[in-house]
């Protein structure tokens, strides 16, 4: 329990510095959304005041960071000045569709690193595994830029998958089993492309965790008892490489999301990606500190239930 | 001795690579900014060995004169003319790492005529020539990114390491903080926070500075690993009994002990770093034109008509692989190399 309580503490603390270093960065530096307004001869300074102090901009930083602490605490994540509307909602939709995407590929990359990492691992040396070393390799070199630009070219060269949207213009009219197609076709590029940005390093890990595990003692003691091959790799080492995995998912989520951002730019999948992007480009404050926000706390709950995980599967941990 | 074969190999490659980025002015026939209006999208332009009267040279020569828009009629290549291809040729002047002007450019051809080796962009200018251009923009950013990290790294590693207790405590859980952190997202928001008016030149140091800030946490917990078994060793305690200062110990024999793992994390960052200037100056948040940039180049990918008509726009982006792969590489010796030597 000692154990959980520490973690969660730690988790609030990185919560609570990344929103106070994004709220300073963000307002101490000159210049805000409605400074344009003021080059507009037609719209007077008074407007423009008024504008300020009902969004409450003129008010000191430590106040203002007050409120908006207070307010995040009941869900409030403030309002948007460009959409005019309250933050969280609009955050709320594109978090679902980040989700849905960055889900759909950490379980693609995984379901395909896993048996391909064992398989190399119990092939180690051979040609099979060295090939695979290369490919790797060499994807990892390929930037995921121009992996998720390919992607791109072969929907808009080939037609075969739409080129970007989350779904059709005719969506509200299919019925639920062609919506859900409709969502899949238009997925399945974006979560390609983060599953293949993220693979390499994935199959690397999995690959040397196995490679550790199949030269241990104990493999080679039930190899010796007679206990069939497929039953010791996947009840035996399996398990056991399974703790430096289930760190490596806390921090794949990080880089997941950082790869989602352009993936979503580049194939416009409707995510926070495109959204923090214009936000950035009109100054939108709280949008951005809300998308900021938002991610931090996908990757801090990712690393909490990679705790958990290991917890649960890891008995050393237990026994400290 | 294969590791060190592997090292040599990916080192000269990538000192090959990086002279031709230094001397992007020499190896570059046009200046980055230079336009042709006339020739908007240009395919890689295509070298002849035999002129329109029918006559073999060995010196090749270019026939894509006129308005490259109407190519699609007749007669495209038929211009009657054969612009030969020179070397070492007088063109636009340039300075060589600043400071020496020069006016020689390796090959060239004369005026009317247009050598393209990867193309031209939509405003006719040559992407060869923007891509070496670039790189220069670029290789800087990561290398002052990477410097930046790894010397921050080493300041508050060799600190924890060496004092340890609560400062060592303190300072790592600071660095657990800076690690968890989406650091995209940040750069973003820092980003945002910037002033949309300052200049070119600030906006790009600022975002490299943040970049590379940002980023000490993992070269510092490495070096802090190093420097904890580096100050146990012999000769450390011994020079330690002879009554040497802690900054003399650190700097005469702790920190060159960890050099090795400081050069080994800048051939890994400097390629994080590129491929972050990269990302953000494709989305339009870091430097922007004139100033070219791998990131810019890349940029008018995002237009659907220049992604699926111009393969050469492609180029600059497959040429980033090779270079990526010789920097890993070489990372990669370095490490195995480094791990035999220290245990």
């Amino acid at each position: 329990m000692k154990y959980f309580a520490r973690r969660l503490f730690h988790a609030t603390l990185l919560l609570l510095a990344v929103s106070i270093f994004s709220f300073a960065i963000l307002q101490l530096t000159p210049g805000d959304f409605f400074a344009p307004m003021g080059l507009n001869p037609q719209i007077s300074s008074r407007t423009v005041a008024g504008l300020r102090s009902q969004y409450g901009l003129d008010r000191p930083l430590p106040v203002r960071y007050g409120h908006w602490l207070q307010d995040v605490l009941k869900g409030d994540l403030g309002r948007s000045f460009a959409y005019n509307s309250p933050v969280t909602p609009l955050l709320a939709v594109r978090a679902r569709n980040t989700l849905l995407l960055t889900g759909t590929a950490m379980l693609l990359a995984w379901l395909i690193a896993i048996p391909l990492g064992m398989w190399s691992a119990v092939h180690r040396g051979k040609w099979g595994d060295r090939v695979g070393g290369v490919v790797t390799s060499g994807l990892l070199a390929v930037p995921d830029l121009v992996v998720f630009l390919v992607l791109l070219l072969v929907a808009v060269r080939t037609g075969w998958f739409p080129s970007g949207g989350m779904v059709s213009p005719a969506f509200n009219d299919l019925n639920v089993w062609n919506k859900l197609k409709d969502v899949a076709e238009h997925l399945f590029l974006p979560a390609l492309g983060l599953a293949i940005a993220t693979l390499p390093t994935m199959l690397r890990h999995v690959r040397s965790a196995m490679i550790e595990v199949l030269e241990a003692p104990f493999i080679q003691a039930a190899r010796a008892h007679g206990i069939a091959e497929w039953r010791v790799r996947f009840r035996y080492a399996l398990p056991v490489a399974a703790n430096p995995l289930i760190s490596l998912f806390g921090f794949s989520v990080g880089t997941m999301l950082s790869a989602s951002l352009l993936v979503e730019v580049i194939l416009s999948w409707p995510g926070i990606g495109p959204l923090l992007v214009d936000a950035i480009l009109a100054k939108d404050v709280y949008v951005v500190i809300g998308a900021v926000m938002l991610s931090s706390i996908f990757l801090v709950v990712g690393n909490l239930f990679a705790d958990i995980l290991l917890f649960a599967t890891d008995p050393r941990i237990r026994v400290e | 001795m294969k590791r060190q074969k592997k090292l040599v190999g990916a080192l000269l490659l990538l000192t090959a690579f990086q002279s031709l980025i230094l001397f992007a002015g020499f190896f570059a026939p046009y200046d980055f900014a230079a336009q042709d209006r006339e020739q908007p999208f240009a395919a890689p332009t295509a070298l002849h060995f035999i002129d329109p009267h029918g006559n073999v040279h060995f010196r090749p020569c270019v026939r894509n004169v006129e308005d490259s828009r109407q190519s699609a009629g007749a007669g495209r290549a038929d211009s009657g003319h054969c612009f030969p291809v020179h070397f070492f040729v007088h063109g636009t002047p340039y300075k060589i790492a600043g400071l020496f002007v020069s006016h020689v450019h390796l090959f060239g051809v004369e005026v009317p005529g247009h050598i393209f080796v990867m193309g031209s962009d939509a405003y006719g200018r040559d992407q060869f020539s923007r891509f070496l251009f670039g790189g220069q923009i670029s290789m800087l950013a990561g290398l002052i990114a990477a410097i930046l990290s790894v010397s921050m790294g080493m300041i508050v590693g060799g600190i924890a390491g060496f004092y340890g207790g609560w400062v060592d405590e303190l300072l790592m859980r600071g660095g657990e903080l800076f690690l968890a952190l989406p650091w995209l997202y940040l750069l973003f928001a820092v980003r945002a926070a910037l002033p949309l008016h300052i200049s070119q030149w600030e906006v790009f140091l600022l975002l490299v500075s943040v970049m590379g800030l940002i980023g000490w946490a993992r070269p510092a917990r490495l070096i802090r690993g190093v420097v904890l078994s580096a100050k146990q060793r012999n000769f450390v305690v011994a020079a330690r009994g002879f009554g040497a200062s802690d900054m003399y110990l650190l700097r005469r024999h702790v920190l060159p002990q960890t050099y090795g793992v400081m050069v080994t994390q800048m051939t890994l960052l400097i390629p994080l770093y590129v491929l972050a200037e990269v990302t953000l100056t494709f989305l339009g948040l870091g430097v922007g034109e004139p100033m070219p940039s791998w990131g810019s180049l890349l940029s008018s990918l995002q237009q659907y008509y220049v992604l699926s008509s111009y393969w050469w726009m492609f180029l600059p982006a497959l040429l980033l692989i090779p270079l990526f792969l010789v920097f890993y590489t070489a990372a990669d010796a370095l490490q195995e190399i480094h791990k035999t030597v220290t245990l």
